[in-house]
């Protein structure tokens, strides 16, 4: 556009050489650039005025008539890339990057409300980090089942009715239990949108359906003590990068004491039984384990069942009370 | 024509969308007659959008004040507070005939109360009568709720109908003094049939009122306004109320929606008499009153 009205310009400058003035060459350069920026601003009332001498324009309507006539279909100013996989929200790059930090702050703050927890974990599974964790998949047998069959966790894939009729020391009653116990179920798990690589995102969206596992193994509780304990090993096991920061981060919001029983009892634990730990967790099929004795499981994979969590407190809660008591009954 | 439009656009709808969804939409391209509505960006059939607009608003109702405070900045209430004042609805002390309001898609109740509230306080009107009328009834509940901490609680002077705003059935020819619909308009399937029932339940005399989400005219600020509304909002709406696609609807509703000119047209097209240029911009064109009277 630029150079055809600088050709234009100059063709209307154009005079026999021995009259051209050198010092007036420069007007060319200026009126197109002129006309260019003019053009820019003016376009529309130049195409109307193209239409007004085309006789296109119907003059006894108003303005607001002509738009309802005309019907024009309004593009949206911004879309989104293409999506890789049906449940994908592609995520400009500054998207990402708030995202991480409004989650980080709202999960340090509320750590009950899933929705900062989520946005959290995928900000922060990054690229690097899920095809590490990818390689680990492929490079043990039945992680590359799990990676080809991409098996998907609800309650009825699970079979939760026949899991509670399973013999009393298999993992699937164990897991079956601790869902009872714990009043929570499968199916809550949120689907995984911002992850850009398609099967990037089955690695993350297995590791986050398979959390409940793990909870059901070490037999630790939703509570947000038993949360970080479970998240601390993960990061230690897998390596996901926001289990490792809240492990580091998590523990602040506590109450002292519990605070005290994470950092003594149940931090030490997971470094332990991390050490210890004979396999990657997430290339575990645990759809196909279900009907296994669950101390042979822990045997095979190294894992050592912490103290019951739920009891501490409870004991933890009932002494505090008793030394209340008597230091109101010292006081008297 | 009409087919083969609409059948490119099945086909292009078929090469952006992933595989897994081909089956789905084949069905639609081969229904050459489908009439579809617009459901924010995408077309879906007409039947359909009263049903995506009510799960819309059925999610997002208890959060509805939350988000519309953060999406607005508490802007939302200055130009509630402004059609209110501009209207000056209410029975003049030497008249002796009560008004009827009616508010549809009000289902909070917030410009309901308000109106009731100036006109007590400005005319001493204790009399007028209002209607709120809402399609989704969970909205209505919300309202409902919210007025038993008002001073209107239990009146007969307030009634809550479930009602569609594009036919009003259960409200009679001649009757409305003053018709205000706040961001509701929007989401009707058929904004000009909503026009014409409004039209048909109102008083010779009658006011029509109508604020809504408008065009942004100067274009530097209408670059900021959609990066706000495209980046920020569903991010906020993921965030604190855990519900991204419903927020991406309402940004993308508003685009969809007439600029100010074209909806000042619809009005008047539907029998109202529309005074000057028809509208007010509030807030650089964000948002827009629309009044109409019918004689």
């Amino acid at each position: 556009m630029f150079t055809n009205s600088y050709a234009i310009v100059q063709s209307c400058f154009k005079r026999p050489l021995q009259l051209q003035r050198r010092y007036l060459s420069f007007l060319p350069l200026v009126a197109s650039a002129v006309a260019t920026t003019g053009g820019v601003f003016l376009g529309n009332s130049i195409r109307l005025a193209d239409q007004l001498e085309n006789d296109e324009i119907d003059q006894n309507i108003t303005k607001g008539e002509r738009e309802l006539k005309e019907n024009k279909t309004v593009k949206p100013r911004f879309e989104r890339p293409p999506k890789n996989y049906p449940n994908h929200v592609p995520l400009y790059a500054y998207e990402k990057a708030a995202m991480f930090l409004f989650s980080s702050i709202g999960a340090l703050l509320h750590p009950e409300k899933n929705q900062y927890i989520v946005a959290l974990g995928e900000s922060t599974a990054i690229p690097p980090y899920l095809r590490w964790l990818r390689k680990q998949m492929l490079e043990d047998e039945t992680g590359r089942e799990i990676l080809k069959n991409r098996p998907y966790i609800t309650s009825e894939t699970l079979h939760m009715d026949k899991l509670k009729k399973y013999p009393e020391n298999s993992f699937g009653k164990v897991y079956y239990e601790w869902l009872l116990r714990e009043n929570v179920s499968p199916d809550t798990r949120v689907n995984v949108k911002f992850i850009d690589d398609e099967e990037l995102a089955f690695v993350f969206q297995r590791y986050r359906q398979c959390h409940d596992f793990y909870h059901a193994l070490t037999g630790l509780p939703i509570a947000r003590e038993g949360e970080i304990a479970v998240k601390f090993f993960e990061f230690l096991n897998i390596g996901i990068p926001f289990a490792g920061m809240g492990a580091l981060f998590a523990p602040l919001n506590l109450k002292k004491h519990q605070r005290e029983r994470l950092l003594s009892v149940y931090y030490p634990w997971a470094i332990d039984t991390a050490a210890h730990c004979k396999k990657n967790l997430i290339n575990v099929y645990w759809e196909k384990i279900m009907d296994k004795d669950v101390d042979e499981l822990r045997a095979e994979l190294g894992i050592t069942k912490p103290p019951d969590m739920r009891k501490l407190r409870k004991l933890a809660k009932e002494r505090r009370h008793a030394a209340k008591k008597m230091i109101a009954e010292v006081n008297k | 024509m009409v087919g083969i439009e609409l059948e490119i656009k099945a086909i292009a709808n078929r090469l952006r969308q992933p595989f897994n969804r081909l089956f789905s939409t084949s069905l639609r391209a081969s229904n050459e007659e489908a009439k579809l509505a617009d459901f924010g960006y995408r077309k879906v059939p007409v039947e359909q959008k009263e049903k995506l607009v009510h799960g819309v608003f059925s999610s997002v109702a208890s959060n509805y004040d939350i988000m519309n405070d953060v999406m607005s900045m508490g802007i939302h209430r200055l130009w509630k507070c402004h059609m209110i004042n501009k209207l000056d609805c209410g029975m003049r002390p030497n008249s002796g005939k009560p008004l009827q309001f009616l508010d549809v898609a009000g289902g909070t109740g917030d410009v309901a109360f308000g109106l009731l509230d100036h006109a007590n306080e400005k005319y001493g009107d204790n009399e007028s009568k209002m209607i709120v009328a809402d399609i989704n009834p969970d909205m209505l509940k919300e309202g409902e709720r919210r007025c038993l901490k008002t001073r209107y609680a239990n009146s007969p002077r307030i009634k809550f109908m479930v009602q569609n705003g594009e036919k009003l059935e259960s409200i009679p020819d001649n009757s409305i003094d003053v018709y205000t619909i706040a961001f509701g308009i929007r989401n009707f399937t058929n904004i000009q049939a909503g026009l014409d029932a409004a039209y048909r339940v109102m008083k010779p005399g009658g006011i029509f009122a109508c604020l809504e989400f408008s065009q942004v005219h100067d274009p530097v600020l209408s670059y900021l306004y959609d990066l706000y509304s495209f980046s920020c909002l569903p991010m906020m709406g993921q965030l604190i109320a855990n519900d991204r696609d419903s927020y991406e609807y309402l940004v993308e509703s508003i685009r969809k929606f007439p600029n100010q000119e074209k909806f000042a047209s619809m009005i008047r097209k539907a029998g109202f008499y529309v005074p000057g240029k028809g509208y007010e911009d509030l807030t650089f064109g964000v948002a827009a009153i629309h009044l109409g009277v019918k004689l």
